[in-house]
C-alpha cells in the first residue's frame, strides 16, 4: 500500500472530490471556524475553512478575476470599495491593480484567516499592505448596517451561507448594501453554484432575495475546478447600472491589464446562461 | 439571586443518572409505552432520534413515579428547590398552566376570593373554574406612552384587600409578558399583613433565581407558592416546569401535591422531567454567568434598536418604583408605533420577509426574547432587518390606536358562567348579557371577556376593532368569534 494522505471534501452526501496531499502546512482552529493550508501536488497550497476548499494556487485566478473585474468593466469609475470576506487576499489583489480605486475598507470576520494566507499564501495575500487598503476585523453585516451612500462597489466575497457567512445572505444584508451603496453602485456576491442540491436552493434563494431589494440583479457564471460540480455563480446586483447595456470593454481593456481568465468576450459571455440555470433563478426570458 | 448559598451538590442530576443506568442495563420491556424503544415506529426513531426514544418509558421502580416520588424524582425535586431557593419544589409536565392551576386550586376552597391583575395568563382564569374561585381583578395599571399593561400598583392591591378582607390570596405576574415586574417584597409583605398568600405566575420568570443583575424572584421576594416555566427561559423541553412553594406553606406540601395529582397525568414523560433535572443543574452551576452575558447582549441589541431611529427600545428607565416596579432586561421590548408601523406589522414583515421569528407583536410593541441559546449573528441580523423595516416601511404614526384596559364587570363566578344554561347569539345581540366565553385578543393576550362576565359596549367595540387591524382572536368555541355563548 502507498503511504499517501489524501483530503475529501463531500460535494454533496454521495459525491466526494478528493485530492492528494503531500503535507498540512498550517492547522487552527479560530473562533469561527477550523482554518487549514495545505500543499498539494496537483493544485499548490490549497486554503480550506471548515472542510471546504476556499481557493487553491492553481484556479483562484478564475474566481478573483470574475469577482473584480466584472463590476470595474462596467463601473470604471469605481474610487471606494468595500470588500466584505476575501480573507485570503485574492480579491484585494485584483483591486488594488486599479490605480483609479482610492479605498478599500476590508471587512473580514476571522483574523486566522488572513494571518494565515498572509503567511502561507505569498502569490494570493500580496496586498495588505497597500496604502489604500483598510482591513477591518469584524463582522460584515454588523459593519455595513452604519453606512449610507458610501461605496461605489461592494464585493462580498464570503464562504457558504452554512457557517460564519450566513449572514452574508440574507435580504436584510443585501437590503443594508442597498442603503451603503451610492445612487451608481454595484453589489457583486459569489453566489453557490446552480447544481447540486442544497447549492441550487441556495443560489435561487439567493437571486429572488436580491431581486427583491435591487433595480438590476443578474447572475453570471464562471468554470471553477476544484468547487462543487466546477460549475459557479456570481451575482451582479445595482441600483441602474446594467452588467451588458453599461457595459464599457474600451474602457477595460484600455487599461493594459494582464489576465489569465478574464477577458472582455468573457465579460458578455458570462451572462448568457444555460437554460437549466435560467429556469433555477426563475430567469426564463432574460 | 446568585448570591443565595446551595446546600446540595448541583453537580448532581439524580434523574438524569438514573435513566443512563436503565439505558445501560438494557432491560427487556414488557410494559408500556408500547412503541418499545421506537421499534414499533421506526419512522418516529428515525426523526427524533434513537436516544431519545430508548429513555421515553414509564415510571418503574428504577426511576421513581411522579404521583408519590420517593427516590430519584424526590432527590431531583429536593435539588430544584434548593436551585430555587424553595422550601419544596414540584416537577410539572402539563405546562406551567398546571402549574399555576395547582397553586390556585391549593389556597382556594370553592366560593373563595382571589386578587388578581386582569392581565393573567388564561390558564389562570381557567383555575378559576376548575376551582370555583371568585375573581377580584385589579386594574394592572398602564403605561400610556407605550401602551403597556403594568404590574399593579402597591396601593390598587391595597384597596381590593381592603374591600375584599375575605380574600385568601394576592396572585402575580413577575414579570409580564412584556418584562415589567410589581414589587415583590412589598406585595408578599402587604398579603401576609392581611393573612393572604401571595401567588406568583412566573412564566417568563426562570431566570431571576440566578442573577442579581435581575428583578427580585417570587421566592427570594416572600412569595408562597410560585410557578416557574423553565422551559421558557431556562432551557429546558416544552411543556416543563416547576411548583415552587415557600417556608410559610411546607406545611401544605403533601396537599400540594393531592392537587397537581387531581389532574396531571398519571405517565409523566421522562424526556421532560429529565430536561427539568439537566437545566437545573445547567441554572445552578452556570446561571450566574449566562444571564449577564444576555442583558449583556440585551443591552447591545437595545442601544443599537434606538440608533437606528423612530424605534425605542426600552429598558428599565421606564420603571415609576411601583407598578412598574422593575424591568427584565433580559427581554427586547421596542416600541413601534412612532415610526408608523403596529408591533404586529412589524411582527409579521420579520417573520415574512426576513425569516425571523420574534415573540409577539401587539399594536404599538414587538418582543424579542433573548436566551442563553442566542449567538451575536442572529442579533445582527434582527437589527439590520429592523433597520431595513425602518428604511423601507415607517409611515405617518397617526391612526394607531393603542392598548386600553377594558375594566371587566363581574356578574358570575367563570365556574357558574361556565356552567349555566347558555345560548349562541351574534355579537350584536349579546349587549348586556353575561358571557359564558373568554374572548382573547392575542396579543397582548389579556381577556376582553372572561366567563362570568357582562358583555358590555367597551368590549364589543373593542373586539371589533382587533378583529378589524387582524389580531388573533382565541376562546369562543366559534372559530370566527362571530357569536358568543352568554347565559340564557
Amino acid at each position: 500500500m502507498k503511504k499517501e494522505l489524501w483530503f475529501n471534501e463531500y460535494h454533496t452526501d454521495d459525491v466526494c472530490f478528493s485530492f492528494r496531499v503531500t503535507e498540512q502546512v498550517f492547522t487552527g482552529r479560530s473562533e469561527f471556524q477550523q482554518v487549514e493550508i495545505f500543499d498539494t501536488p496537483e493544485f499548490g497550497r490549497v486554503l480550506v475553512l471548515d472542510g471546504i476548499i476556499m481557493c487553491t494556487e492553481k484556479d483562484e485566478f478564475i474566481y478573483h478575476d470574475m469577482i473584480v473585474h466584472v463590476p470595474l468593466a462596467v463601473h470604471p469609475a469605481v474610487q471606494n470599495v468595500l470588500l466584505i470576506g476575501g480573507g485570503d487576499g485574492g480579491a484585494l489583489r485584483e483591486l488594488c491593480r486599479y490605480d483609479t480605486i482610492e479605498s478599500i475598507e476590508m471587512v473580514e470576520i476571522d483574523a486566522m484567516v488572513v494571518e494565515a494566507s498572509k503567511k502561507y499564501l505569498p502569490t494570493i495575500a500580496v496586498s495588505f499592505d497597500d496604502p489604500r487598503v483598510h482591513l477591518m476585523i469584524a463582522d460584515g453585516l454588523r459593519y455595513v448596517r452604519r453606512k449610507e451612500q458610501a461605496y461605489d462597489l461592494i464585493i462580498v466575497d464570503s464562504t457558504d451561507p452554512f457557517g460564519p457567512g450566513e449572514s452574508l445572505f440574507t435580504k436584510e444584508f443585501y437590503g443594508n448594501c442597498y442603503k451603503a451603496l451610492k445612487d451608481n453602485g454595484i453589489l457583486v456576491n459569489q453566489h453557490e453554484s446552480p447544481f447540486y442540491g442544497q447549492e441550487a436552493r441556495e443560489a435561487r434563494l439567493t437571486h429572488r432575495r436580491m431581486k427583491s431589494v435591487f433595480e438590476v440583479s443578474r447572475v453570471y457564471q464562471a468554470h471553477i475546478p476544484t468547487y462543487p460540480s466546477g460549475h459557479w455563480l456570481f451575482g451582479f446586483s445595482s441600483k441602474g447600472l446594467d452588467p451588458i447595456r453599461d457595459f464599457k470593454p474600451e474602457a477595460w481593456n484600455a487599461r493594459g491589464l494582464s489576465t489569465e481568465y478574464y477577458n472582455t468576450d468573457v465579460h458578455a459571455g458570462a451572462f448568457m446562461l444555460p437554460t437549466y440555470v435560467r429556469t433555477l433563478i426563475g430567469e426564463d426570458t432574460v | 439571586m446568585s448570591t443565595r448559598p446551595f446546600q446540595l451538590d448541583h453537580l448532581e442530576a439524580p434523574l438524569h443518572k438514573a435513566l443512563l443506568d436503565y439505558r445501560r442495563r438494557r432491560i427487556v420491556s414488557f410494559d408500556v409505552p408500547g412503541h418499545k424503544q421506537g421499534r414499533t415506529t421506526p419512522e418516529l426513531t428515525e426523526f427524533l432520534g434513537e436516544k431519545c426514544l430508548s429513555v421515553d418509558v414509564n415510571s418503574m421502580a428504577m426511576l421513581d413515579n411522579l404521583i408519590h416520588p420517593v427516590s430519584v424524582i424526590k432527590e431531583a425535586e429536593a435539588l430544584a428547590a434548593d436551585a430555587f431557593g424553595a422550601a419544596a419544589a414540584f416537577f410539572i409536565v402539563n405546562g406551567t398552566s398546571a402549574a399555576v392551576q395547582a397553586m390556585i386550586m391549593a389556597s382556594l376552597n370553592p366560593g373563595e376570593k382571589i386578587i388578581m391583575p386582569r392581565n393573567v395568563h388564561r390558564s389562570a382564569i381557567n383555575a378559576l373554574i376548575l376551582a370555583r374561585a371568585v375573581p377580584v381583578y385589579v386594574n394592572p395599571g398602564l403605561d400610556r406612552e407605550l401602551g403597556i399593561p403594568l404590574g399593579m400598583a402597591y396601593e390598587d392591591v391595597e384597596a381590593a384587600i381592603l374591600a375584599n378582607p375575605d380574600a385568601k390570596a394576592v396572585l402575580i405576574n413577575n414579570p409580564t409578558y412584556y418584562g415589567v415586574c410589581p414589587d415583590v417584597r412589598r406585595l408578599a409583605d402587604l398579603a401576609h399583613a392581611h393573612g393572604l398568600r401571595l401567588l406568583v405566575d412566573e412564566a417568563h420568570g426562570t431566570h431571576f433565581y440566578f442573577s442579581d443583575a435581575l428583578p427580585v424572584a417570587g421566592m427570594d421576594g416572600g412569595a408562597d407558592m410560585c410557578a416557574v416555566s423553565l422551559h421558557k427561559t431556562g432551557g429546558s423541553l416544552t411543556q416543563s416546569s416547576l411548583l415552587l412553594i415557600g417556608g410559610n406553606v411546607i406545611g401544605d406540601a403533601g396537599y400540594v401535591r393531592q392537587i397537581i395529582n387531581l389532574t396531571q397525568t398519571t405517565s409523566a414523560s421522562y424526556l421532560l422531567m429529565s430536561s427539568l433535572d439537566l437545566a437545573r443543574k445547567n441554572l445552578a452551576l452556570h446561571g450566574s454567568e449566562i444571564f449577564p452575558r444576555v442583558i449583556q447582549y440585551a443591552d447591545y441589541a437595545r442601544s443599537e434598536v434606538n440608533q437606528i431611529g423612530g424605534y425605542y427600545a426600552f429598558s428599565s428607565e421606564r420603571a415609576d418604583g411601583n407598578a412598574f416596579f422593575a424591568f427584565d432586561e433580559t427581554k427586547l421590548s421596542v416600541h413601534t408605533r412612532s415610526i408608523g408601523l403596529s408591533g404586529m406589522e412589524v411582527y409579521e414583515r420579520l417573520r415574512d420577509e426576513y425569516d425571523i421569528q420574534v415573540e409577539f407583536g401587539d399594536l404599538g410593541n414587538f418582543l424579542a426574547i433573548l436566551s442563553i441559546g442566542d449567538r451575536a449573528v442572529g442579533i445582527e441580523r434582527l437589527l439590520a432587518a429592523l433597520s431595513e423595516i425602518y428604511r423601507l416601511n415607517k409611515r405617518d404614526p397617526a391612526g394607531l390606536l393603542a392598548n386600553e384596559y377594558i375594566e371587566p364587570h363581574v356578574a358570575l363566578t367563570p365556574a357558574e358562567a361556565f356552567y349555566a344554561k347558555a345560548v349562541q347569539l351574534p355579537l350584536k345581540a349579546c349587549l348586556g348579557r353575561i358571557s359564558t366565553e373568554f374572548v382573547m385578543c392575542y396579543p397582548p393576550g389579556i381577556p376582553i371577556l372572561a366567563p362570568g362576565e357582562l358583555v358590555t359596549e367597551a368590549a364589543l367595540d373593542y373586539i371589533y376593532y382587533a378583529k378589524s387591524i387582524g389580531s388573533n382572536m382565541t376562546g369562543t368555541e366559534d372559530l370566527a368569534v362571530e357569536k358568543l355563548f352568554v347565559v340564557t
